[in-house]
């Protein structure tokens, strides 16, 4: 703030208690008179009845003093003069720094107990799974429930199947860094017809449900030239870039042949944000031992 | 000194000029320097005024009525700081008229919701909230999937901010209607929420 206006508002704030103190004393000196008193405020009901001019009685004349000088106070201890700073030197932002400056040094002292530990240790460790089932509540369980048996679009976190791998360092990493998977749309490049004969040949081949064989022939000769790079050539996926194992029952979006005919159409796409800097490295190793014992520890 | 109510009592227009010297103080000491001193309302550095998707998505906020269940105001509190990041500064709300810090949390704060989840999932939890989160209380918003943007308004829209001083570009107002041609409301709200709280790193101090 500029020094002007910063004089300005201290003036003018000072200026307004002392007026406010002026008009309290002002009104405070008449007399307290009796009821034949002819210092009234002039109004009269029903003929007779009048307001004398009495003063505010003296213990609430004393409350009004009373808050005058918390309010001198005030100023003088905490920054409301402009620039003033006040004798305590308090800032919103030091306290908040004091105040978790604290806070960071317990959770770093709390969670320095799982520091040397591996991931599968943890997931032994009550201690660390009720801390890992407590963040995962917080951060996690929107998207992949609170059973951690996630939604269509989020995967499950309870079973065997992992897009990214479900190794101790694999968890780790997709907490930490995020992931984010994409499978283009194929409307242009498959057509209608190019769609039918790879879901055919997908459900065919490896879900066990009977096919036109021409059409399973055609979409095996696609499905070599277009899904296999990502998919496999054997449909076992790629864990580096995240794409789906499809000779499993376990998908993601459903295995209907609805859902797996829009999904070539349109494409599909699944974000997991990052949380590396929102979580300390120590609090995301307790929240992927957590979810490495989902699926270990029957 | 005798100060006598009649004077005042008796005639109206001296009181009203009175009541509205004393209501105008408090304004005066609180509400004018702040007008005229530019610095507390500079942008935060990194701050961008919001794309034409993004402010038609910001419109689409205000219109059905986010902003009373959901506040977007970090207060310096350290509880607050954890669960939802890095506490909000002024500078942030620089682009945003009218701002919405909101009063109520019926639902979570939002300043800082950019980037916390996937746009996939907005898109689910928009459309049906229970779906994700079963304990949710929020209400479903499925017609903002079928009903479209109106390129013209958000245009309006972005020219009107120019002129009121925001650093849009002729040339982006010029294609603000292109920008959101074909847009659901949905596509337009999630882009806004994508983009709340990011001009500061979502990093807790550590």
């Amino acid at each position: 703030m500029s020094s002007s206006w910063s004089t300005y508002i201290t003036i003018g704030v000072i200026i307004q208690i002392l007026a406010y103190l002026w008009l309290l004393l002002a009104t405070s000196k008449t007399e307290v008179e009796g009821a034949d008193s002819e210092n009234d405020t002039g109004h009269v009901w029903d003929e007779d009845l009048r307001e004398l001019n009495n003063p505010l009685p003296k213990w609430w004349l004393n409350l009004f003093i009373m808050t005058i000088v918390f309010g001198f106070l005030y100023l003088a201890l905490y920054p409301g003069l402009g620039n003033i700073k006040g004798l305590l030197g308090w800032t919103q932002e030091k306290q908040f720094k004091e105040e978790y400056a604290l806070v960071h040094e317990a959770r770093q002292e709390y969670f320095s107990q799982f520091k040397g530990k591996s991931i599968p240790e943890l997931a032994k460790d009550p201690e660390a799974l009720k801390i890992g089932g407590n963040i995962f509540a917080n951060r996690c369980a929107v998207c992949h429930g609170s059973d951690a048996q996630g939604a269509i679009g989020f995967p499950n976190l309870t079973d065997e199947e992992w897009l990214y791998g479900g190794e101790p360092e694999d968890i780790k990493t997709s907490i930490t860094n995020g992931r984010h998977g994409v499978m283009p749309p194929f409307a242009q490049v498959l057509g209608e017809e190019g769609i039918k004969q790879v879901a055919t040949f997908v459900r065919a081949t490896w879900h066990g449900k009977p096919g036109d064989p021409t059409l399973v022939e055609a979409g095996k000769q696609k499905f070599q030239n277009f899904c296999a790079a990502c998919h496999g050539v054997d449909g076992k996926g790629n864990k580096v870039i995240g794409a789906p194992d499809l000779t499993n029952e376990i998908w993601l979006h459903g295995t209907s042949d609805a859902i797996i005919e829009t999904v070539l159409h349109e494409g599909a796409s699944g974000t997991m944000p990052a949380h590396k800097g929102v979580l300390e490295p120590e609090a995301i190793k307790v929240v992927a031992a957590y979810v490495y014992s989902l699926s270990h520890n029957q | 000194m005798k100060l006598n109510h009649e004077i005042v009592e008796k005639n109206v227009g001296l009181m009203g000029v009175l009541i509205a010297v004393v209501v105008s103080i408090a304004g005066l000491f609180e509400i004018v320097p702040l007008m005229f001193d530019a610095k507390a309302v500079e942008p935060l550095p990194g701050l961008k005024p919001y794309t034409a998707l993004q402010q038609a998505g910001r419109d689409v906020y205000v219109s059905e009525g986010c902003y009373v269940c959901h506040s977007q105001q970090v207060r310096p509190f350290v509880s607050e700081v954890l669960r939802y990041g890095p506490y909000s500064l002024a500078g942030e709300s620089v682009y945003d008229r009218p701002f919405q810090w909101g009063s109520k949390r019926t639902g979570p704060d939002l300043a800082r919701v950019g980037g916390r989840y996937s746009d996939e999932w907005h898109e689910v939890h928009l459309m049906d909230p229970r779906s994700v989160v079963p304990e949710s209380n929020m209400p479903a918003f499925p017609w903002l999937a079928e009903e479209m943007v109106d390129p013209e308004q958000t245009q309006k829209s972005l020219k009107t901010l120019q002129w009121m001083g925001h650093p849009y570009s002729d040339e982006e107002v010029a294609n603000a209607a292109k920008a959101v041609e074909g847009k659901t409301k949905l596509e337009a709200l999630i882009a806004y929420l994508q983009v709340l709280g990011t001009a500061v790193p979502r990093s807790i101090p550590q």
